[in-house]
C-alpha cells in the first residue's frame, strides 16, 4: 500500500503546537456549488458513493426527491429538495447539494477530544480519522451544519473527506468531476470566489434575482464550500442552511478560554464529563443515533 | 469502510517530543490516506450505454491485462477528453461499475419449456440447434413467396426480431442482414419506441 | 438532432418542450447550462409538471399533455403576426413563396380535415396537397410503404409556381398564416390549459431573437418522446421544424431541430434499419408492386421540382448506387446486374409491422416467434397485458439478455398461478449475453456522432458476445439449408459472410464492411484519384451504380476508410469554438456535425452572425469552405441559388409538405390523444387525428371521460433510473427505492389523501399501484371551461429487479396503463396523455 499523505494545519485535542505549521506554503482547495444550475440529479451521490465504496443502504419513499432525510455515515453527499414560491406565486424547485462544508475554523475539530482524530491539511480539507477517533459524538454536537454521523456498529464518526485521497493525487473529488452541469466546480478558494461572485452577478443584473449572492459564512471562518443562492438572505429555504453559522458557544469555551485545559492530558477525564453535559444535555444520544440507523444495512 | 486503511501515522507523537524540548518543531505532521484505488488499474476508454448523449468513460480493471488476471471493475468515470461529457456523468453513468459487476448477471443459457413452473439450464449446443431448427422450421412452414395478387413478396411474417437499444451499429446490421435474408418483416427495435 | 450537444452552447434561446433533459439527458444539458452562463441564453420549459429542467428554466408554463401543436401553431401565429420572421430566409431557404394547388383545403375550411379525405377507409388521397407548375418530377418522398399498391402516384411538378413576394393567397406562407391563425392566444388557452399572459410572455420571449429583423441571434428547439409518443406525434415536430424555419434557425450553430433520443444508440439502430420501414441509410423498403430493380429505383429516386430559376442539387438523385451497392455488400457475387443485384432477395412489405402491431400480429397468431435481444417489450409495452397475453399464444421466444427481465419471466407474471403457468406452452430460451463494456463496436449519439468504444473485459460465467449468438444462430440455420434444403433458400445461402471468425464476427471487420470497399479499380474522373480493389472507400461520394462498389449502409460511408477506424478517432480539439470537434469520433454524413449548413449564410454566402462563422462561400477559392463540413454542393456559386435542403427535391426546408410526405396532413393540425377530456375545440366533430385507428383485440379498450376516466395522465422517466435496466443496481434503486405517482396538492386534498399514501391509478387496460408524490410542481388546469387534473407516472419498475423479485413486494408496470394506439407516420405509440382515474388504496 501506498503511503499517500497529506500535510496538517490542525490537530483536533493535540498538546502543543501542530508540528511544521508555517514550513510550506500551500493554496486552499474550495467547492463552489451554484444552486442555480443544479438540477438536482445526484451524479454527486452516486459518484461519492461509488468513489468511496460506500455500502448501500435501503431507502423509503417521503414524498419527495430526495434520496433520504439527512446524511448518514455512510452517505456523504446529499441533494436537498425543497419546493419553494416566491411572493408573487412563481415557484421555484430548490435543490443544494448537501455535504461537509470544509469550514476554515471548524467546529468539529474544535470540538473533538481525542488527539489527531479530527485534522485539517494545509489545503484546507477536514478529515476524520477514523483511527484515533473515540466514538464519543462531540464533533457532532460541534458541527454547526450537521454532519459528522455515528456508525453504531464501528463505534467511529464519519463524513465527506472532499475526496482527500483523490486531491492529494492531484484530481478533484468525485462529485465534482462527475456534475452534469458544472454546478460544482473546483479549484482554490480565490477562483472559486471569484467565480461565484461573477456568477452571482450575472444573476442580480440579466435573470432577475436581485438578492443573489455567495454564501461563505464567516462566523466559521469561511468554508472551503460555498454556495451561490438565488436569494442569499434566505439559505434557510435551500433545505435549513444556516443564515449565520457558528460553533457552538459551549465548545468556543473550551476551546478557546479554557484551551490550557487541552493541554493538560491528565485531566482529559473531566474535560469529557463536562462536555459530556454540554452535548448531551437536552437530548438522548441513543435515541439520536438509532434514528438516524433505521433501515440502513451496515 | 475500513478504518485502518486511514491509519493516522505517528509523525505526531515524534513532532510533539521534539516540540516539548525545544519548544518548536521543523517535522511536520502528516495524515495518512486512503489509497488511491485507480493508482495501477488499467483504463479502458468506453461510451456509457444509457442515453443518446452518448458518455465517454473510462473503466478502470484491477490488473495491468496480464494473462493471468481476470479483470474486475474497480471504477468507472467520465473521459475528460471527450467533447460532449468532459469527464462528467450523470447518476446512471456514475453507477456503472454496479452495472457491470452486479450479481443479478445471467450466467448460463436457460430454457422454459411448454407448461413448465420453472426454468432448467440447457447447453449452449442444444440451445443453439433448438432456436435454429425451430427458426426453419417456422420459416419453411410459413414463408411468403407470392402475394395474392401475384407479385413476389419472399417475405416471412411469422418471426420477429426486437432489437435492443444498446445494441451496437455492426451488430444491428449483421441482425438486419440475416433477418431480412430470411425474410423477416417483423423486425423492430427500441428506436421505435 | 440537426445539431450536437456541444453546439447548444452557441443558443441564445430554447424552447425545451417534449422533453426533459435535465433529468433525462443530464450530461448534454451542461451545453444549454453553459449557453446561460456565457451567452446570457435563455430557458423557456413547457411540460405538464414542472420538471427538473423546469427547475433551471427562465419561464414555465404547464401545458396538458397532448397539446403541443396548439401552443406551436400559436408561436407561429405570434411570429407572423408580430412579424418576427427571417423573411430572406423563408423566402429564399423554404417553400413559403412556392404556389399550392387550388383544390388544396385547410381543416379550418372543411370539417376538420384536410382535402381528399376519405372517412370509410381513414386516409386521404393526398393528390392536392401538391404544388401548383408543370412538368411531371418524381419519386414518392414517403417515409414509409404507400398503403396501395396503386402505381400512378401523383408527382411533384418539375417547374412549381411562385410568389417571391409571398401575397398570392395560395403561396405556401399564405396558407400557414391563414391555417395558424385560428390558433389565438385564447384558443391556445382553451386548449393547453396555459392563462393567455403566461402564453404570450413565453411566445414574445422565444420570438424576441427576430426582433427588428435582426438576423444575428439562434435558438433551438429541443424535445424527445415527450412529442413523438402521441397519435400525431410527427406532426408537433412538423410544427417545431415550420416554427424554426420560420424564424431562419436551421442550419445554425445554436439553432435547429433537436431530437434528444433517450437511449444509447437508437440513433445508430434507426439509421441501421432495426425498423421494418426502412433499409440502410433511409433508403425505402421495396414493395410488392416494385416487379424489378429498376421499378423501385424508379419509384423511389426523386427529380428536381423547384422554381425554375432556382437550382436544386437534390442528392437523392444518387440512390441507385446506395441500393446497388448495398445489395453488393448484402450478396457480393450472387448479386448481379442480370438478377437485379438479387432485388428478389428483399422481403417486399405493403403493411404495417411495426411495434405494436407486430405483437397484435403476435396475438392474432401470425408472428409464432420472437426473438428479443437486450429488448424487454413486456415492460416496454404499451398495454403489457396485451404483450404478456400475446408470448402465451406464441411457439418460442429466444430472450438475450445480461439480467432477468419481465419478457422472459411473462409465463411468472404476477396474477399467473401454477396452473395457469401449465397452460401456457411457450418454449422460452433465456441466453446470457454481454454487457456494454464486455463488447466493442460503435454507438451512434443524438447528435449522429460514431464512437468506437473498447472492451474492457471478458463476459462474466457461459455468457457470450451477442454477435456470436447471433451469427452462430445463423450459421446453424444456414446449415440446415444447405443439408436439407426448403423454402427459397437462396438469401439465405447466398449472404455474404466473410469475417475472419464467422462464428463471431470481429465488430471492426463488420464495420468495413459497413463503410463499402471497390471491388474494381475506380478513378476520379474530376480528381484522378484512385482507388485500388479491395480497398475501403473514403466516402460515399465514391458510391457505383455498375455493381464495382460495395457499402453496408451509404451514410456511413467514411467511417472506416483506408486511414482506419475514424470512429476511434480521439481529436478533442475544436479549432473554431464552436464545438464541432471535427476529429472526434466521426459523424454522418461525411463528418458533417450541423446539417444544412449552408443555411447559417445569407443567400449571398455570408454568415447571418459573423460571430458564428459555420461555412461561407470563398470568391477566390470559387468554392464553400468552413470550420464544419459543407452540406452542400461546395463549388455551387450563391448565384445559382442552389437551396440548402439538398436532400428534398425542392432544394429548400418543407413549410408546405407535399403528396405523401405524411400521412395526415400537409400542414399539422392540433387533434387530440385518442383518450381526450374533451372534444376538439376547432372541430368537436373530428376530435382526434382521422387516420388513426384503432386495435380490435379484446385487449385493446380505450376509455372515455363517460366511463368515468377524467384524469390526463402522462408517463415519462427520472433522472435517477434508466428504464428498466437500473433496478438492478443497487446505487440506482437507493435513489428511488419505490415506484410513485405525481399528484398535485389540490387533487389530493380533493380526494382526502397525502404524499406518501397507496393510491391506485386505473386506465380501462389496467391498474397501477405506487405511493402518491403530492406536489405544488403539478397544478389543476381548466381545459374548454373544465377543471382538469393531471398526474405523472415514473416507468421504472416492473416486476423482476432488486426491489421486485417473487417474494417481494411485486410492482405492477406503469404499462398495464397504456393505450394501444400509434403516430401514422412513425408507428410510436401514445405513451403520453391518456385517461386514467384515481382512488385511494
Amino acid at each position: 500500500m501506498s503511503q499517500e499523505t497529506l500535510r496538517i494545519q490542525k490537530i483536533s485535542a493535540h498538546a502543543g503546537a501542530v508540528p511544521g505549521e508555517g514550513t510550506q506554503r500551500e493554496f486552499q482547495v474550495c467547492k463552489l456549488i451554484d444552486t442555480t444550475t443544479c438540477i438536482g440529479c445526484k451524479a454527486c451521490e452516486v459518484a461519492c458513493m461509488e468513489w468511496n465504496d460506500l455500502p448501500f443502504g435501503q431507502t423509503v419513499f417521503d414524498n419527495t426527491y430526495q434520496t433520504m432525510p439527512d446524511t448518514r455515515w455512510n452517505y456523504w453527499n446529499l441533494i436537498r429538495f425543497n419546493e419553494h414560491e416566491t411572493e408573487d406565486g412563481t415557484l421555484m424547485w430548490l435543490m443544494r447539494k448537501d455535504q461537509c462544508m470544509h469550514c476554515a475554523d471548524p467546529g468539529c475539530l474544535a470540538a473533538c477530544p481525542s488527539d489527531g482524530a479530527i485534522v485539517q491539511y494545509t489545503n484546507g480539507i477536514v478529515d476524520f480519522q477514523q483511527a484515533n477517533c473515540i466514538g464519543c459524538g462531540y464533533c457532532i454536537t460541534g458541527c454547526p451544519f450537521n454532519i459528522p454521523k455515528f456508525n453504531s456498529e464501528t463505534k467511529r464518526v464519519y463524513k465527506c473527506t472532499l475526496c482527500a485521497d483523490r486531491v492529494s493525487e492531484g484530481l478533484e473529488p468525485a462529485c465534482i468531476k462527475s456534475c452534469p452541469t458544472g454546478c460544482l466546480h473546483f479549484g482554490s478558494k480565490d477562483d472559486m470566489k471569484y467565480l461565484a461572485e461573477t456568477r452571482a452577478k450575472q444573476l442580480r443584473d440579466h435573470y432577475n434575482f436581485p438578492k443573489a449572492g455567495v454564501y461563505d459564512p464567516p462566523g466559521v471562518g469561511g468554508t472551503g464550500v460555498i454556495y451561490v443562492l438565488h436569494d442569499v438572505t434566505e439559505p434557510e429555504n435551500y433545505g435549513g442552511l444556516p443564515k449565520d453559522p457558528h460553533i457552538p458557544l459551549t465548545v468556543k469555551l473550551w476551546k478557546g478560554p479554557l484551551k490550557w485545559l487541552g493541554n493538560l492530558a491528565m485531566v482529559g477525564g473531566l474535560i469529557g464529563l463536562f462536555v459530556h453535559y454540554l452535548r448531551f444535555g437536552p437530548k438522548s444520544r441513543d435515541e439520536e443515533f438509532e434514528t438516524k440507523r433505521e433501515g440502513e444495512q451496515p | 469502510m475500513n478504518p485502518s486503511r486511514r491509519d493516522f501515522l505517528k509523525y505526531t507523537a515524534v513532532g510533539g517530543t521534539a516540540a516539548a524540548v525545544f519548544g518548536f518543531d521543523l517535522q511536520p505532521a502528516y495524515a495518512q490516506l486512503r489509497t488511491l484505488k485507480i493508482a495501477r488499474a488499467s483504463e479502458t476508454r468506453s461510451t456509457c450505454p444509457y442515453c443518446a448523449v452518448g458518455c465517454g468513460t473510462i473503466i478502470y480493471t484491477i490488473g495491468d491485462r496480464a494473462k493471468n488476471v481476470t479483470a474486475q471493475v474497480v471504477h468507472v468515470e467520465g473521459d475528460p477528453d471527450h467533447p460532449t461529457n468532459r469527464g462528467t456523468l450523470c447518476p446512471k453513468g456514475s453507477s456503472l461499475q454496479q452495472e457491470i459487476m452486479n450479481d443479478r448477471r445471467l450466467l448460463k443459457p436457460q430454457v422454459r419449456r411448454p407448461g413448465a413452473t420453472d426454468w432448467q439450464d440447457i447447453s449452449w449446443d442444444d440451445a443453439l440447434n433448438e432456436i435454429a431448427a425451430r427458426v426453419k422450421k417456422t420459416r419453411d412452414d410459413t414463408f411468403i413467396e407470392k402475394d395474392a395478387a401475384g407479385h413476389t413478396v419472399n417475405r416471412l411474417e411469422s418471426l420477429a426480431w426486437i432489437g435492443g437499444c444498446t445494441d451496437t451499429n455492426e451488430f444491428n446490421y449483421l441482425v438486419v442482414k440475416a433477418m431480412h435474408a430470411l425474410g423477416v418483416v417483423h423486425l423492430e427495435n427500441q428506436a421505435r419506441v | 438532432m440537426t445539431n450536437g450537444w456541444v453546439d447548444m452552447k452557441n443558443t441564445d434561446m430554447m424552447l425545451i418542450m417534449g422533453g426533459n433533459p435535465a433529468e433525462n439527458h443530464p450530461c448534454g444539458f451542461k451545453w444549454p447550462i453553459e449557453a446561460k452562463r456565457t451567452r446570457g441564453a435563455k430557458i423557456i420549459s413547457v411540460d405538464p409538471r414542472f420538471t427538473r429542467t423546469s427547475a433551471v428554466a427562465d419561464l414555465f408554463c404547464q401545458i396538458r399533455a397532448g397539446s403541443d401543436i396548439a401552443f406551436l401553431g400559436g408561436v407561429i401565429r405570434y411570429a407572423i403576426e408580430n412579424n418576427r420572421i427571417a423573411k430572406d430566409y423563408l423566402v429564399n431557404f423554404t417553400n413559403a413563396a412556392f404556389i399550392v394547388r387550388p383544390g388544396f383545403q385547410l381543416p379550418g375550411d372543411t370539417d376538420g380535415v384536410f382535402s381528399g379525405f376519405d372517412a370509410k377507409t381513414q386516409s386521404y388521397d393526398r393528390s392536392t396537397w401538391n404544388y401548383a407548375g408543370t412538368g411531371g418530377g418524381g419519386g414518392d418522398s414517403s417515409p414509409h410503404p404507400p398503403g396501395g399498391t396503386s402505381p400512378a402516384a401523383p408527382k411533384l411538378p418539375e417547374k412549381v409556381e411562385f410568389d417571391l413576394s409571398l401575397q398570392n393567397p395560395n403561396c405556401v406562407f399564405q396558407l400557414l398564416r391563414k391555417h395558424y391563425s385560428r390558433y389565438t392566444p385564447e384558443m391556445v388557452e382553451r386548449i393547453t390549459g396555459i392563462p393567455k399572459e403566461q402564453f404570450l410572455k413565453a411566445a414574445d420571449l422565444y420570438t424576441s431573437i427576430r426582433k427588428d429583423g435582426d438576423m444575428k441571434k439562434a435558438s433551438t428547439i429541443i424535445y424527445a418522446v415527450g412529442w413523438t409518443q402521441h397519435s400525431f406525434g410527427t406532426q408537433i415536430i412538423r410544427t417545431a421544424a415550420i416554427l424554426q424555419l420560420v424564424l431562419g434557425n436551421v442550419g445554425r450553430a445554436g439553432g435547429g431541430v433537436n431530437a434528444l433520443r433517450g437511449h444509447s444508440n437508437i440513433q445508430g439502430a434507426t439509421d441501421m434499419a432495426g425498423l421494418f420501414d426502412s433499409l440502410p441509410g433511409y433508403l425505402k423498403v421495396p414493395t410488392p408492386a416494385d416487379t424489378s430493380f429498376d421499378a423501385w429505383i424508379k419509384r423511389i429516386t426523386p427529380t428536381p421540382s423547384k422554381p425554375a430559376p432556382w437550382d436544386s442539387f437534390n442528392y437523392s438523385s444518387n440512390t441507385p448506387k446506395f441500393a446497388v451497392s448495398y445489395l453488393k455488400a448484402l450478396y457480393g457475387d450472387a448479386a448481379t446486374k442480370q438478377n437485379g443485384w438479387a432485388f428478389d432477395y428483399l422481403p417486399k412489405v405493403d403493411r404495417n409491422y411495426s411495434w405494436v402491431q407486430m405483437w397484435d400480429d403476435m396475438y392474432n397468431g401470425t408472428v409464432k416467434g420472437m426473438l428479443a435481444f437486450g429488448m424487454n417489450g413486456v415492460a416496454i409495452g404499451p398495454n403489457s397485458k396485451k404483450n404478456i397475453d400475446a408470448l402465451k399464444k406464441a411457439d418460442f421466444l429466444v430472450v438475450g439478455e445480461i439480467y432477468p427481465d419481465e419478457t422472459s419471466e411473462f409465463w411468472k407474471s404476477p396474477g399467473i398461478t401454477t396452473d395457469e403457468m401449465k397452460q401456457i406452452q411457450t418454449t422460452v430460451y433465456r441466453l446470457p449475453c454481454a454487457g456494454f463494456a464486455e463488447k466493442d463496436g460503435s454507438f451512434t449519439n443524438s447528435a449522429r456522432w460514431l464512437l468506437w468504444k473498447n472492451t474492457a473485459l471478458p463476459t462474466p460465467g457461459d455468457a457470450r458476445l451477442d454477435q456470436a449468438i447471433v451469427a452462430q444462430i445463423f450459421l446453424k440455420i444456414r446449415e440446415l439449408y444447405k443439408k436439407e434444403g426448403g423454402k427459397f433458400p437462396d438469401p439465405v445461402l447466398n449472404l455474404t459472410w466473410n469475417y475472419s471468425n464467422p462464428s463471431s464476427p470481429p465488430l471492426a471487420e463488420v464495420l468495413k464492411e459497413v463503410n463499402g470497399k471497390a471491388l474494381a479499380d475506380l478513378e476520379d474522373p474530376a480528381t484522378k484519384q484512385q482507388i485500388k480493389a479491395g480497398q475501403q472507400l473514403p466516402g460515399f461520394a465514391w458510391l457505383k451504380d455498375d455493381g464495382t462498389t460495395s457499402c453496408g449502409n451509404w451514410i456511413y460511408s467514411g467511417s472506416f476508410t483506408e486511414a482506419g477506424n475514424q470512429t476511434a478517432r480521439r481529436d478533442p480539439s475544436d479549432p473554431s469554438g464552436l464545438g464541432v470537434h471535427p476529429g472526434w469520433g466521426w459523424s454522418w454524413p461525411a463528418n458533417r456535425r450541423v446539417l444544412y449548413n449552408r443555411a447559417s449564410c445569407d443567400v449571398d454566402g455570408k454568415p447571418w452572425d459573423p460571430s458564428r462563422k459555420q461555412v461561407w462561400w470563398n470568391e477566390g477559392q470559387q468554392k464553400w469552405v468552413g470550420n464544419d463540413v459543407p452540406d452542400f454542393k461546395v463549388d455551387s456559386k450563391p448565384k445559382d441559388h442552389m437551396g440548402p435542403f439538398i436532400m428534398n427535391p425542392e432544394g429548400v426546408g418543407r413549410i408546405f409538405a407535399p403528396l405523401s410526405a405524411f400521412a395526415d396532413g400537409p400542414f399539422p393540425e392540433h387533434y387530440e390523444p385518442i383518450e381526450s377530456p374533451i372534444d376538439n375545440p376547432f372541430h368537436p366533430q373530428q376530435t382526434h387525428n382521422p387516420v388513426v385507428k384503432r386495435f380490435k383485440t379484446p385487449d385493446d379498450k380505450y376509455g372515455t371521460p363517460k366511463d368515468g376516466y377524467t384524469v390526463v395522465c402522462t408517463t415519462y422517466r427520472l433522472t435517477e433510473l434508466y428504464h428498466y435496466w437500473t433496478k438492478n443496481n443497487p446505487m440506482n434503486v437507493q435513489l428511488v427505492p419505490e415506484p410513485f405517482v405525481e399528484i398535485s396538492v389540490e387533487m389530493a386534498n380533493e380526494m382526502g389523501f397525502t404524499g406518501g399514501e397507496k393510491i391506485k391509478v386505473s386506465s380501462i387496460r389496467g391498474d397501477y399501484i405506487a405511493k402518491a408524490m403530492v406536489t405544488k410542481r403539478i397544478k389543476p388546469l381548466m381545459i374548454d371551461g373544465k377543471k382538469v387534473y393531471p398526474i405523472g407516472l415514473p416507468i421504472h419498475q416492473g416486476y423482476r429487479g432488486i426491489a421486485e423479485d417473487e417474494g417481494k413486494d411485486a410492482r405492477t408496470l406503469a404499462n398495464l396503463l397504456t393505450p394501444t394506439v400509434v403516430d401514422p407516420n412513425a408507428y410510436t405509440p401514445e405513451f403520453k396523455g391518456f385517461l386514467v382515474k384515481v382512488e385511494k388504496v
